[in-house]
């Protein structure tokens, strides 16, 4: 059991989500939640391999220029650190390898799907077979969108939960994979949320509850140990109420449900680690 | 050589940009096409392998899942005519400078200096279309001819192998760099051409005094001594223009003004930023006493006030006009990353929290033709809404509150203001965080990105209305992320203590920021040779005032310059030393060793000669429109609900981020369905804390045509109103007042000037009425003063325009409250008196009237209205509340009601007047001052005892049943109207774009 649960979240070149992602690592119970600005990572003053629970921020990698997170994706194959035979991406295979955990939210996501760590289909964790692009509608747009849970998906940042309602901020999040990967995907209960119907929580390819057009109304994915989970929808924008954009209208717990995948963290850490 | 990476998409895969164009080139040119494509180039202009420029096209460059890549071979086929778009030669090109990261992240190589990538799109066109036709897509939509160049081909003349031929948009130096003298003892005309033709915008007045200068025998004493011409060289004439401009120095609200109004009574105003603007906050501060909640006001690049114990708020708030009238989508990118710049460059430096924007627009369904040079609004509003999408959404601040005003007049101009408000330690290092001070001796450092020929003369040519020869090179791009990173850097390196102080390059360049740092000290001498350049060929002066984003200057201690270099060099943000600090006593410019600029500091600063100006009020000839009242009145509310300046915004809204850094308690989206309009923002910015910060504003530009001394009163109530909707602390508020004017020195293009200027008089004598009455100081603003249009004989002026912004604090943003019904039974409660007050009101505007009676505020009786609100808000009374403007008391019911889900049932005869007035116009008059609340019925003897005394009225109740109704006299239905029906009348009109 981890005597510390220690989250990292990584930030710089056009992250923007860091502070609140800290946030909620900490809310959630994480005895350290510790922004790193990646040049500390790159000069080898900060590893990876102190932390748990790497987070993965929602911004505009190099400003998305590419396409979403591409030019970050291809940094980060190449950064080398200094005074160290590893390179950042060395780092990250053993952090995997080690059985930590690893969310990207957003910019996050695409970075992870980029690089090819989601969904890593029997456990590679190099090629990239899925995409997020241009949302449907072609423009970015900030929304909130209710999402199915997989209840037999092995991710463990959603156990225990059916449905989540979280704000989606993108212009380029519509998940792209051909058919086999997306076959994939859905027989090993890899796609964990879904944009669905509020009412009957029914996946949906309807806009605006499927915001982006995204395939088989895929919002997130986990790989096949479900340690490593990526989505679009911000879960560190709803951790308390008042996040809720209608929290002066309804009765609502105090802790949003942003936060319980948070919490599904540092237990998974507490308790497995 | 040069090579050309090819990135398409794969067959099958949906181009959604393609179909967006091609559904806007539908929209604005009302062409039809079959499809459209889209595929991405990038022009490689360096010493690399082709297995290096292989790697790159298979590697970053290209999506494996859906995209198709090559390199020097068309991908193109099956399309009637290809378009190729890219940028002109020096024009920042964001993906280009990315995708050089990106082969050099690859091969660990930097590119060499000349080497760069450069990127363009090619659009397929197919359907029904000849060449003529593509031209005028291309010309009136794909591109700007401004920033952008573009290749047309059409199928037959398409090389399948070749595709469209390589060419390098690189800038090709020019002459070598040297620093040239002007000739000023020639005749005011030959002076008045000099000014001309440099673009200086000095005025014969300046250029005399200019001349008169360099004829002083000490002036020319000095400059023998250092070994500089006796006459004035390049550098220094740029220099003062600069300094001595409308844009930075004000010369309108600093002029003397022989203001007499429709009395006969004459007086001399002497500057009326002095007498009205700072004088009131000087008032209002000393009113408050303990109270006042000041800390910077006037003196930084924004305003500060207290905001809890450990943080203060910064809040600026700018407008950037004529580029965007130019170049849209950059000129409101340029907006919001530029004003981001300002509180991020106040005091020691402040974290950015939010933004705000604001636009004025003509309708973007003008179908009248335009005159020369003037884009067809319909893309103003959308490059300027893209614009600002991407510099808000990139930089990673939320866009809070905002609103968009229409008038066919901001055809001429349109009007763009960006605000961003910041958070700031109130102590730093054991001093205050809103103080700095440059000293003697300190590095002269210029960090961010580098300076080409971009932004030059943009300070001088936003002092003049739009012509003909408006400068190409006044046209910037923004690059969000550049300041990002640099942003990043300085925060850690204000908390390291490694700098004295730090100020943003905006308009003006490194003449304007180190030139006002400079005031510390008392002089500087810097080196223009050392500053970093994006390519070779420019000259020292353009290296002075260039205004390339994205830059800071900083004073940096030469002891601390070490550790300051080393931090910038780690996080990857050049930082260049480029002089230092003196006591001279001279503006000191170098280029290798030679003189560019030895100007005294104070003739710089202090040397502007006072402008002298006519005002003259004769207050316009106004009648009240004589119509019979409509039978039924459903009709008219609907149609109300759909005029441009009431309709819902949620389009352009939904495109701004709004709750990046997860502080946005009131959004500006609220209701049932998170589609209702809100009044104002609530950003709670502390994790630990609910202390929150509320943001609003009020504008109103329409009743300039009448008096624009209501026009800024009822701008000042409105943007007060919105905010205590919301739950804002009436107690602790300051506003910020941004002045966009046209022209108002009176010349023979301007015979109306003396009009303008007493309308300024009179909307600057408001601003202290109101601002004295309400306890309101204000903290920072802008003025803008030439949103003319000019060509041939065409001359359109903007409305005189005020946007009054405000900012201040909620003690638990769990006590704000939002404007939608939340249950039936509520209460319905108008609280404030209506007048028959029409004059300007958007009920006459459907009938293409203006009206005579334009609503008075009387701030007394305001005020009480809106500290008995606050009370209300902290014993947690109020279900909702909602601001009457716009479309009156018909509109913020029926607003109130759909955005709730719930209907009313409303009886008109109780809504409190001052005299009896038409059903009509008592349901759309603007009156100032009121707000409409609901109220759970088990409070309603609480919340009637606090508003005992005042004017306020139950006048109906939330139902279950979803129609508005209102009744009238002997119970006649006026509205029996569907929440659905308003609702759709509300969100038709905008949806689409």
């Amino acid at each position: 059991m981890a005597k510390q649960v220690r989250a990292i979240v990584i930030a710089g070149n056009g992250t923007n989500c860091e502070r609140e992602v800290a946030h909620a690592c900490k809310l959630a119970g994480a005895d350290v939640a510790d922004i790193v600005h990646v040049a500390e990572l790159l000069a080898g003053r900060v590893r990876l391999d102190d932390y748990h629970f790497l987070n993965l921020a929602g911004g505009f990698l190099d400003g998305d220029d590419l396409g979403s997170a591409k030019a970050g994706a291809n940094r980060l194959a190449h950064a080398a650190v200094q005074g160290s035979k590893d390179t950042l991406s060395d780092q990250l295979q053993r952090f995997i390898a080690d059985g930590k955990l690893i969310m990207g939210v957003c910019n996050g996501f695409q970075l992870m799907v980029k690089m090819g760590l989601l969904p890593a289909i029997d456990g590679d964790y190099r090629s990239q077979l899925t995409t997020l692009t241009f949302n449907d509608g072609g423009r970015f747009e900030d929304r909130w969108c209710a999402l199915k849970v997989d209840k037999d998906s092995p991710c463990v940042f959603t156990r225990g939960l059916d449905s989540l309602y979280l704000p989606v901020r993108h212009g380029e999040g519509k998940f792209v994979a051909d058919q086999t990967v997306l076959d994939a995907i859905e027989n090993r209960h890899l796609a964990v949320v879904s944009y669905c119907d509020p009412d009957t929580l029914e996946p949906t390819m309807d806009y605006p509850l499927n915001p982006n057009g995204s395939l088989a109304a895929i919002a997130g994915v986990c790989d096949e140990t479900g340690r490593l989970f990526g989505l679009m929808p911000h879960p560190e924008a709803y951790v308390h109420r008042t996040h809720h954009p209608r929290w002066t209208r309804e009765e609502l717990p105090e802790e949003g449900m942003g936060l319980w995948l948070y919490q599904n963290a540092v237990q998974f850490i507490r308790e497995e680690l | 050589m040069a090579w050309r990476i090819v990135v398409g998409l794969k067959d099958g895969v949906r181009d959604a940009r393609g179909e967006r164009v091609r559904r806007e080139i539908r929209e604005h040119l009302g062409i039809d096409l079959q499809s459209v494509r889209t595929i991405d180039v990038y022009t490689v202009d360096a010493e690399l392998s082709d297995a290096e420029v292989e790697a790159a096209a298979a590697g970053p460059f290209s999506d494996p899942v859906i995209q198709q890549v090559t390199v020097n071979q068309p991908l193109a086929h099956d399309f009637d005519v290809l378009v190729e778009v890219g940028f002109r030669p020096g024009v920042t090109d964001n993906v280009g400078r990315t995708a050089r990261e990106a082969i050099q992240y690859q091969t660990g190589r930097e590119f060499a200096d000349g080497e760069g990538v450069y990127t363009s799109v090619q659009y397929l066109l197919s359907g029904d279309l000849t060449v003529e036709n593509a031209e005028r897509i291309t010309r009136d939509f794909l591109a700007n001819g401004l920033i952008q160049r573009w290749t047309i081909v059409s199928r037959d003349q398409f090389d399948p192998e070749q595709g469209v031929p390589v060419s390098v948009p690189k800038v090709t130096s020019l002459a070598p760099p040297e620093v040239k003298t002007v000739d000023l003892e020639v005749s005011d005309d030959a002076l008045m051409e000099i000014s001309r033709q440099g673009m200086l915008a000095l005025n014969l007045e300046e250029m005399q005094k200019i001349r008169d200068h360099y004829r002083d025998q000490k002036v020319r004493a000095a400059r023998q001594q250092v070994g500089l011409p006796l006459l004035p060289t390049d550098g220094e004439l740029e220099a003062l223009a600069q300094s001595w401009s409308e844009h930075c120095k004000h010369k309108i609200f600093a002029a003397k003004i022989e203001y007499e109004d429709e009395q006969g009574n004459r007086e001399t105003i002497d500057s009326l930023f002095k007498s009205y603007i700072m004088q009131v906050t000087a008032d209002v501060r000393k009113k408050m006493g303990e109270k006042d909640i000041c800390l910077s006001v006037f003196k930084d690049n924004a305003g500060v006030i207290t905001f809890t114990d450990d943080w203060s708020l910064v809040f600026k708030v700018e407008t950037h006009n004529s580029p965007s009238a130019l170049d849209p989508y950059g000129g409101a990118l340029t907006g919001i990353v530029g004003v981001n710049r300002d509180p991020f460059g106040t005091g020691m430096g402040a974290r950015l929290m939010f933004n705000t924007d604001v636009f004025c627009f003509a309708s973007p369904f003008t179908t009248e033709e335009l005159p020369p040079r003037l884009l067809h609004p319909r893309r103003i509003f959308d490059g300027v809404v893209e614009g600002v999408e991407h510099g808000g959404n990139k930089s990673g601040v939320p866009t809070v509150n905002g609103s968009i005003v229409f008038d066919e007049r901001f055809a001429g101009k349109p009007l763009v203001y960006c605000g961003t408000g910041a958070i700031m330690p109130r102590d730093l290092n054991g001093q205050p965080g809103h103080e700095k001070k440059a000293l003697v001796g300190d590095r002269i450092i210029m960090t961010g990105g580098r300076i080409g020929k971009d932004g030059i003369h943009g300070a001088t040519f936003s002092s003049e209305e739009l012509h003909e020869g408006s400068p190409v090179t006044a046209v910037q791009i923004g690059d969000p992320i550049t300041q990002r990173r640099m942003f990043d850097f300085l925060l850690i390196a204000r908390d390291r203590g490694l700098y004295n102080a730090i100020t943003d390059n905006g308009a003006g360049g490194l003449s304007s920021s180190v030139g006002e740092m400079s005031e510390d000290t008392g002089g500087f001498e810097m080196h223009l040779d050392r500053a970093p350049l994006k390519y070779s060929g420019l000259q020292p002066w353009e290296i002075l005032i260039s205004e390339a984003q994205e830059r800071m200057t900083l004073a940096v201690p030469p002891n601390k310059l070490d550790e300051f270099m080393a931090l910038a060099n780690d996080m990857g943000v050049e930082a260049t030393d480029l002089g230092q600090f003196t006591d001279s006593g001279y503006f000191h410019c170098l280029y290798n060793g030679e003189h560019v600029t030895y100007l005294p500091m104070e003739f710089v600063h202090e040397g502007v000669p006072q402008l002298v100006l006519p005002a003259k009020w004769t207050p316009p000839q106004l009648v009240e429109p004589d119509f019979e009242p409509p039978a039924n009145l459903d009709g008219v509310l609907c149609e109300l609900l759909g005029q441009l300046n009431i309709c819902s915004k949620e389009s352009v809204v939904r495109r701004y981020d709004h709750e990046v850094q997860a502080a946005t308690v009131i959004k500006p989206l609220v209701g049932v369905a998170n589609d209702g309009p809100s009044d104002a923002a609530v950003v709670r910015p502390l994790f630990d804390s609910f202390e929150g910060v509320v943001v609003s504003h009020g504008i109103n530009p329409r009743y300039s045509d009448l008096d624009a001394y209501h026009m800024m009163a009822n701008a000042i109530d409105e943007g007060l109103r919105n905010y205590v909707a919301v739950g804002g602390d009436i107690e602790h508020v300051a506003g910020l007042d941004n002045f966009c004017w046209c022209d108002p020195v009176e010349s023979p293009k301007t015979p109306d000037g003396a009009y303008k200027a007493a309308q300024l008089v009179r909307a600057n004598k408001a601003l202290y009425d109101y601002c004295l009455a309400f306890n309101v100081p204000l903290i920072s603003g802008k003025d803008s003063m030439k949103n003319d249009y000019m060509v041939g004989d065409t001359k359109i002026s903007i409305p005189p325009t005020v946007l009054f912004s405000v900012i201040g604090r909620i003690d638990d943003v769990r006590q704000a409250v939002s404007m939608d019904a939340k249950r039936s039974g509520d209460l319905v409660y108008l609280l404030g008196i209506t007048r028959d007050e029409l004059g300007g009101s958007e009920y006459f505007a459907l009938r293409d009237e203006l009206g005579s009676r334009v609503p008075q505020v009387d701030a007394e009786v305001a005020l009480a209205r809106y500290r008995v609100v606050n009370s209300a808000q902290k014993q947690e009374l109020l279900a909702s509340c909602h601001d009457l403007s716009d479309g009156g008391l018909g509109v913020a019911l029926a607003e109130t009601a759909f955005a709730g889900g719930f209907g009313m049932q409303v009886d008109l005869n109780k809504v409190p007047k001052d005299a009896a007035m038409r059903e009509d116009r008592l349901l759309f008059s603007e009156s100032a001052s009121r707000l409409l609340v609901t109220v759970r019925p088990q409070h309603q003897a609480q919340f009637e005892a606090l508003f005992a005394g005042q004017d306020f009225a139950c006048i109906g109740q939330v139902t279950e049943a979803t129609e508005l109704v209102v009744t009238g006299q002997q119970g006649r239905q006026l509205v029996n109207s569907s929440i659905d029906t308003l609702k759709e009348a509300w969100q038709s009109p905008l949806r689409e774009l």
